[in-house]
C-alpha cells in the first residue's frame, strides 16, 4: 500500500483529521513557550524593578486605551543608533510586571520605553494636548481631552488586586490603599502623600499635570510616561548576573 | 413538542439575557452597561424568535432531502456573504480614514472616539475579523455542506453561530471606539466579547464537524481539511491568548495572566497564526473551492495538496517569534521563529502552485472571466507576500524592516492582495449562486473592481516598501562626525508624501468595494435567474 493510499483515514474519518491537526500544531508553540517560564534571562530579577504605583497603572491603562502602542513601541533593541537615540537596551525584567506587554510593533512616534524623566511634566501636558504647538510636524493627534477627566478611581483598588492576584508583588497594605494613593501621588504636601511615600518609597510625588484642583487622566498618564525606563540604574546594573 | 435545541436555545438566551439585565443595572463602568444592555436586548428578542417560529409552524421538522437531492441549509450563508461586504465597505473605508489621519493629523478631531489609537485596531478587526471572518463562515458553511452532500445539522445552530459571530463584531467594534480594549494586537476585544466568541467559536467547530459527520461522500474533500484547521488551531490561539482575569464582572477591563517577555512570545503566537491560520488556512479552502470550480478543472495535485496541508499547519505554528527579533526574548527562540519562516515558503509555494495550475488548459478563461483573473491574481500575491515575509524574517533585513512601514506593505499585499481578492472573487461566485441567477449583473464592472483596486494596491505596498526602507535607513543613518544623521521627527517629515499616495491607494480600493457592492446587488435584485439548479453543483470530486 502506497504512503499516499495511508492519507485516508484522515480523509474519511473527521476525528481522526482533528486529532492530526491538533497534533501538527501543538508542537511549535510547546516547544517555544514552555521554556521562557523556566529560563534565568527571561525571569530575571533586576535590582529597581517595583510594581506600578495605583497611579502609574491607571496611566497605563489610559495608554492602552487610547491605543498608544499602535505607533509607539517600548522595547530599545541593541543596536548602535537605537543605544544613542532611546538609552540602553530594555531589559526582560523591565517589563516583568507588564500585563499585557507593550513592545509594540511600529514606530510611527519614537520608542517610549526610557522617556521617562527625558522631558518636564509640562512639556508632557502642552504635548499631549496639541502636540504640533511643541513639534511642528509630528502627526500625533492631540488629547485635550485628558486634561478635563477627572480620574475615575472607584475601580483602581480591584485593578490593583487583580495584578496582585497574578502574581504582582504588591503588598497587602499597597492593594488595600489602592484608591486613596492613586490621588496620593498628584497630590504632594498632603496627609495622603506622606502615607504614600512610606508604601512607595521609591515613587514620584508630583502634581504632573499642573492643575492642583484635581486629579485628571492627565496626571495618571504622565506619572506613567515619566517613570517609563527608569527603575533600573544602569550604573549599577549587572550586565553578567543572568548570563548562564 | 418543542424541540430539543429549541429549547436548549431558548433556555439559554433567557438566562443569557437576565444576567446581562442585571450586570448592566449593577455596573457603573458605562461601556459594560451599553454592552449588557445590548446583550440582553439581542438574547430577549432572539429568544422571542424562536418562540413566534414556533407557534407559527408548530415545529414541523425540515426535510434533509427534497426530491432525492440535499436540502442544503443557505439562509446562514447569505447571511454571512451579506455582512461580509457590508463589514469589508466599513472596514475598507476605517482603513482610509486612519492612512489620511496619518498624512493629516487634524482629521484626528482631537477627540477620544476618533482617535488614531482607537480606530487602529477598529480597522484591523473589522478587515480581518468582521470581513474575513465572515467570508469564512459563509464559504465555509456553503462548501462544508456542497461537497458532504448534506445539510448542516441544526435549525438553529448555523444562525447561532453567524448571528453570534456578528454580535461579537458589535461588541468588540464599539467597544474600542468607547475605550474597552485588551492592548494585545489583533486580540483587542475585552474579555467578555473573547468570552462570547469563545462559546460561538465551540458552536462553529460542532456546527462544521456535524456537517462532516452527516456527509454522503466517503472521503473529506481538501477544502474542509483546511476550514476545519483554521477553526480548531483559532480555538487554541484565542484562548490562550485571552487568558486574562476581569477585575469585576461589572466591569469592562480586565488582566492579561501573561506578562512581559511570555506575553510578548504567547501574543505573537498568537499573532503570526492570526495570519497562518485565519487568513491562510481558511482562504486556502476557498482557493481549493472556489478555482477548480470557477475554472470547471480540478485542483492541480493532490498529492501536493497533502504534503502542502501537513507541512503548512506543522511549520507556520513556529513562525511567531520572527517579530521579536533583537527583543529581550532570548535569541534562540526567535531564530527558530526565522528558520522555520524561510521553511514556510516551501509549503506557502506549494499551495500557490497547487492553485495556479489547477488552471492548466484553462488560461484563456483568464482572458475572459474577470472574477476567475481575480482568483488567480490573489494566489499570485500569496506567491508573493509568502516570498516576501521569509525575505523579512530574516534577522539582517528584520533589524532593518522592524518597526517600519515596510511591514505594514507586506501585510497589506498579503490583506488586499491575496485575503481581499479570493474574497471578492468567491462573493462574485457565491451571490449568483445562493440567489439562483445565471451570473453577475455586469461583468464589465467587476473589471472596473479588479484594476481600480490593482492600481490602489501597488500604489499602497510600493508606496509603503519606499517609506519603510527609507525611514529604516534614515534611523540608522551616521554623518561624518559620527553622529546621528537624522532627529526622529525628520523621519516622520520624510513620510508626508508616502502617506499620501497610500491614501490614494486605499481611496481606490474603496471605491472598487464599492463597485463590487452595487454589482452584486443589483445581481441579486434584476439578475436573470436561473431556471432549474444543475445537479452537478456541489458534486466535486473527492481529493483524489
Amino acid at each position: 500500500m502506497s504512503v499516499w493510499a495511508k492519507h485516508k483515514i484522515f480523509e474519511k474519518n473527521t476525528f481522526v483529521l482533528l486529532i492530526g491537526i491538533l497534533v501538527a500544531v501543538s508542537v511549535g508553540g510547546i516547544v517555544e513557550i514552555a521554556p521562557l517560564f523556566y529560563l534565568k534571562s527571561t525571569i530575571e530579577k533586576t535590582e529597581g524593578m517595583r510594581p506600578y504605583t495605583p497611579l502609574e497603572l491607571a496611566g497605563r491603562e489610559i495608554y492602552v486605551r487610547e491605543g498608544c502602542y499602535t505607533c509607539h513601541s517600548q522595547m530599545i533593541r541593541p543596536m548602535r543608533d537605537e543605544l544613542e537615540r532611546y538609552g540602553h537596551f530594555s531589559l526582560a525584567a523591565e517589563s516583568m510586571y507588564d500585563h499585557p506587554f507593550q513592545w509594540g510593533s511600529k514606530r510611527t512616534g519614537p520608542d517610549l520605553a526610557r522617556v521617562g524623566g527625558k522631558y518636564s511634566d509640562a512639556w508632557h501636558v502642552e504635548h499631549l494636548i496639541n502636540p504640533r504647538s511643541l513639534v511642528p510636524a509630528s502627526i500625533m493627534p492631540g488629547y485635550p481631552f485628558l486634561a478635563n477627566n477627572r480620574l475615575d478611581t472607584r475601580d483602581v483598588a480591584q485593578h490593583v488586586a487583580t495584578n496582585s492576584l497574578i502574581g504582582v508583588p504588591y503588598t497587602e497594605e499597597q492593594v488595600n490603599s489602592a484608591a486613596r494613593d492613586a490621588l496620593a501621588q498628584a497630590t504632594p504636601d498632603s496627609d495622603a502623600a506622606f502615607e504614600f511615600e512610606e508604601r512607595w518609597p521609591t515613587a514620584t510625588i508630583r502634581d504632573f499635570d499642573g492643575n492642583p484642583g484635581e486629579v485628571t487622566e492627565m496626571d495618571a498618564l504622565v506619572a506613567y510616561l515619566q517613570m517609563l525606563g527608569t527603575l533600573v540604574d544602569f550604573s549599577i546594573y549587572d550586565n553578567q548576573a543572568n548570563l548562564r | 413538542m418543542i424541540s430539543l435545541e429549541e429549547g436548549f436555545f431558548a433556555f439559554f438566551l433567557i438566562v443569557l439575557a437576565f444576567a446581562c439585565l442585571i450586570v448592566a443595572g449593577k455596573t457603573f463602568d458605562q461601556v459594560m452597561a451599553f454592552h449588557a444592555g445590548l446583550g440582553a436586548l439581542i438574547a430577549a428578542v432572539s429568544a422571542f424568535v424562536i418562540f413566534k417560529n414556533y407557534f407559527n409552524d408548530g415545529g414541523i421538522a425540515i426535510p434533509q432531502e427534497i426530491g432525492g437531492k440535499p436540502n442544503y441549509n443557505m439562509g446562514p450563508v447569505k447571511f454571512g456573504a451579506v455582512a461580509a461586504m457590508f463589514w469589508g465597505i466599513a472596514g475598507f473605508l476605517v482603513g482610509l480614514i486612519i492612512a489620511s489621519q496619518l498624512a493629516w493629523p487634524a482629521l484626528n478631531f482631537d477627540l477620544p472616539w476618533t482617535n488614531f489609537g482607537r480606530l487602529r485596531p477598529l480597522h484591523t478587526s473589522a478587515v480581518i475579523f468582521a470581513f474575513g471572518g465572515n467570508v469564512l463562515l459563509a464559504t465555509s458553511m456553503y462548501v462544508v455542506q456542497r461537497t458532504s452532500r448534506a445539510r448542516m445539522p441544526g435549525r438553529l445552530l448555523p444562525w447561532f453561530v453567524i448571528i453570534g459571530y456578528n454580535v461579537f463584531i458589535v461588541i468588540a467594534g464599539t467597544g474600542y471606539l468607547l475605550g474597552a480594549t485588551q492592548g494585545k494586537e489583533y486580540a483587542e476585544p475585552e474579555w467578555y466579547a473573547d468570552l462570547w466568541l469563545t462559546i460561538v467559536w465551540v458552536a462553529y467547530l460542532l456546527l462544521f464537524m456535524g456537517t462532516l459527520w452527516k456527509r454522503k461522500e466517503p472521503h473529506i474533500y481538501v477544502a474542509n481539511w483546511f476550514y476545519l484547521a483554521f477553526i480548531v488551531t483559532i480555538a487554541m490561539l484565542h484562548i490562550t491568548n485571552n487568558l486574562t482575569i476581569p477585575v469585576s464582572i461589572y466591569s469592562t477591563q480586565s488582566v492579561i495572566v501573561w506578562s512581559g517577555v511570555q506575553d510578548a512570545m504567547v501574543q505573537w503566537w498568537y499573532g503570526h497564526n492570526a495570519v497562518g491560520f485565519f487568513l491562510t488556512a481558511g482562504f486556502l479552502a476557498i482557493m481549493y473551492y472556489f478555482v477548480p470550480k470557477r475554472a470547471d478543472r480540478p485542483v492541480y495535485s493532490y498529492r501536493l495538496s497533502i504534503v502542502h496541508f501537513w507541512a503548512l499547519i506543522f511549520i507556520y505554528i513556529w513562525a511567531g517569534p520572527h517579530h521579536l527579533h533583537y527583543t529581550a526574548l532570548p535569541q534562540w527562540a526567535s531564530t527558530l521563529g526565522a528558520t522555520f519562516s524561510i521553511i514556510l515558503w516551501m509549503p506557502s509555494w506549494g499551495g500557490m502552485i497547487n492553485g495556479l495550475m489547477t488552471l492548466s488548459g484553462a488560461w484563456d478563461k483568464l482572458r475572459t472571466d474577470p472574477v476567475l483573473r481575480m482568483m488567480v491574481v490573489s494566489v499570485a500575491f500569496y506567491g508573493m507576500s509568502t516570498f516576501e515575509g521569509p525575505l523579512m524574517s530574516l534577522r539582517s533585513v528584520n533589524s532593518l524592516s522592524h518597526y517600519t512601514d515596510w511591514t505594514i506593505g507586506h501585510v497589506h499585499s498579503g490583506a488586499l492582495g491575496w485575503v481581499g481578492y479570493i474574497s471578492f472573487g468567491a462573493l462574485y461566485c457565491l451571490i449568483p449562486w445562493l440567489w439562483n441567477k445565471k451570473g453577475l449583473y455586469s461583468l464589465k464592472l467587476v473589471n472596473w473592481h479588479f484594476w481600480l483596486s490593482t492600481l490602489g494596491i501597488v500604489l499602497y505596498i510600493t508606496a509603503m516598501w519606499v517609506s519603510g526602507i527609507m525611514q529604516g535607513l534614515m534611523w540608522r543613518a551616521y554623518d561624518s562626525l559620527g553622529f546621528l544623521e537624522y532627529s526622529f521627527i525628520e523621519t516622520v517629515e520624510a513620510m508626508y508624501p508616502f502617506y499620501v499616495i497610500r491614501a490614494l491607494g486605499g481611496a481606490l480600493f474603496v471605491i472598487g468595494s464599492l463597485i463590487m457592492a452595487y454589482n452584486l446587488w443589483m445581481t441579486v435584485r434584476h439578475g436573470e435567474a436561473e431556471e432549474a439548479e444543475p445537479v452537478t453543483s456541489g458534486s466535486l470530486a473527492a481529493a483524489e
